[in-house]
């Protein structure tokens, strides 16, 4: 199965590339050639690190060809940062867009309470009916490491709490999206990167 | 809710583990890249690799190590000693790691730890700080000093103030190993910890004084760790990081369970 990995120079794509092939997907890493989103049959937008390395995604032309394979109906999946961008922007690099396929702004968690940034195991409060992550149980944990935040809205596919309830995953037809790390949540990571490699919907957005 | 992480933590030289934890129904209870795998298995929150060779010629066969303990790890994995340039830790990256530990290198050039995190981000960047009370200090916790070579050389620099420096520059943790604890099994340093914790908002990892499980309960109460590093407890009757973490539920401290 191929998937298409984007590389816009946020971090390292090792161990979602290892977590990916460990599952039996042949991953395409692209940096700026548009070809492979263009055929893409799933696409991957990995990302650690600021909101303001994705203006590369703009630069290279690659944020038009993720639109268009979106609404081509691939199935797409944000991870981190990666999620962020799905979103209209954020508070971490307020003059960078996103692709605002959500209407919302991402903003930093508000200071004074816990430590920022969120680091660490935390559980996920999963909407019924999410396909990307189904068969997650109450009580299973995820790896998140982040200080900015999505806020919980109708297309929310899981609450994390942490200072206040956050969007933990967006679903919405193909365009998926996870704030914690899928690759680094050991069984229960893999199974919501198993879910995405096997869904077969063909809705779009 | 957020839980408190327990971290296996793998002592290697020359690609084998030589000190830490030994099990003695693995086949080869040496080799990092299986016990870490046990590790994982065995409900450890996160893995640390310390090479504690950390001479130029054991690079290559640690940067081996990391590629054989990353294949089939899927928790996080730091990797740390002997990281002295943004060269050193882009190929221990690429090797596999999710996070580097830096600590003399970055004492000595403190803009090594934003150069990295520039490159993989503050989350990827871990600053250890080898930390000893000051006894003739009017405040020996405050004015904590940090030692370099295996704690045997005072680095001119308060804890907490550097601490707070690695934050300032773009650290994502901080990793403090308490060498006055460090080996004694009879606790960590909870008031050294607790200083360290408040003076940052980056997450603290404490190393160094477990014994019992006790202590974690104590280090993740008083001393306001967010996570702790396990090493030799694992020898004194707690088998594994799961069972550790089972008796920290019980003790009212939250964590990843079951895993």
């Amino acid at each position: 199965m191929r998937v298409t990995v984007i590389d816009y120079k946020a971090g390292n794509l090792t161990s979602v590339l290892k977590a990916l092939r460990h599952l039996g997907a042949e991953p395409k890493v692209t940096d700026g050639d548009l070809a492979p989103v263009e055929n893409a049959e799933r696409i991957v937008l990995p990302g650690v690190g600021h909101f303001q390395a994705t203006e590369r995604l703009d630069a290279t032309g690659l944020t038009g060809a993720i639109r268009a394979a979106i609404a081509r109906g691939v199935p797409f999946l944000g991870i981190c940062v990666g999620m962020q961008w799905l979103y209209a922007g954020s508070s971490e690099a307020p003059d960078q867009p996103g692709l605002s396929h959500f209407p919302e702004r991402c903003t930093r968690f508000p200071e004074g309470h816990e430590k920022v940034p969120h680091v660490g195991w935390n559980s996920l409060e999963v909407r019924v009916g999410s396909r990307l992550l189904a068969g997650v149980e109450p009580g299973e944990f995820v790896y998140f490491t982040h200080s900015y935040e999505a806020p919980v809205t109708a297309h929310t596919a899981a609450i994390t709490h942490y200072i206040e309830p956050f969007a933990s995953a967006v679903e919405s037809a193909n365009v998926m999206g996870v704030q914690f790390h899928p690759e680094k949540s050991g069984a229960t990571g893999l199974k919501i990167l198993r879910n995405f490699l096997s869904w077969e919907g063909k809705g779009t957005a | 809710m957020i839980t408190k992480r327990i971290i296996a933590c793998l002592d290697v030289h020359g690609g084998r583990v030589v000190k830490g934890v030994q099990f003695v129904d693995l086949v080869d209870a040496g080799d990092p890249a299986a016990l870490a795998a046990r590790h994982a298995r065995e409900g450890a929150d996160e893995i640390v690799l310390l090479d504690i060779t950390a001479t130029h010629e054991g690079r290559a066969t640690l940067l081996d190590t990391v590629r054989r303990t990353a294949r089939e790890l899927f928790v996080p994995f730091c990797v740390g000693g002997g990281i002295r340039t943004a060269n050193d830790a882009a190929q221990v990256f690429e090797a596999g790691a999710d996070k580097v530990s830096v600590n003399s290198a970055a004492l000595a050039d403190p803009t090594l730890i934003s150069v990295i995190g520039a490159s993989f981000g503050a989350q990827a960047v871990v600053v250890a700080i080898d930390a000893r009370r000051d006894p003739y200090a009017a405040d020996p916790v405050r004015d904590a000093q940090v030692f370099v070579q295996g704690g045997r050389k005072p680095a001119g620099r308060r804890v907490v103030e550097w601490a707070r420096e690695a934050e300032a520059r773009g650290a994502g943790e901080i990793l403090l190993t308490s060498m006055d604890s460090d080996g004694t099994r009879a606790g960590f340093d909870c008031e050294l910890t607790a200083a360290v914790s408040e003076a940052v908002s980056i997450p603290v990892i404490a190393s160094g004084g477990a014994g019992t499980v006790d202590h974690f309960v104590d280090v993740f109460g008083r001393g306001k760790a967010d996570a702790a590093l396990a090493a030799s407890i694992f020898h004194f009757g707690v088998s594994s990081a799961r069972s550790l973490k089972e008796e920290l539920a019980r003790a009212g401290v939250s964590v990843r369970l079951p895993c």
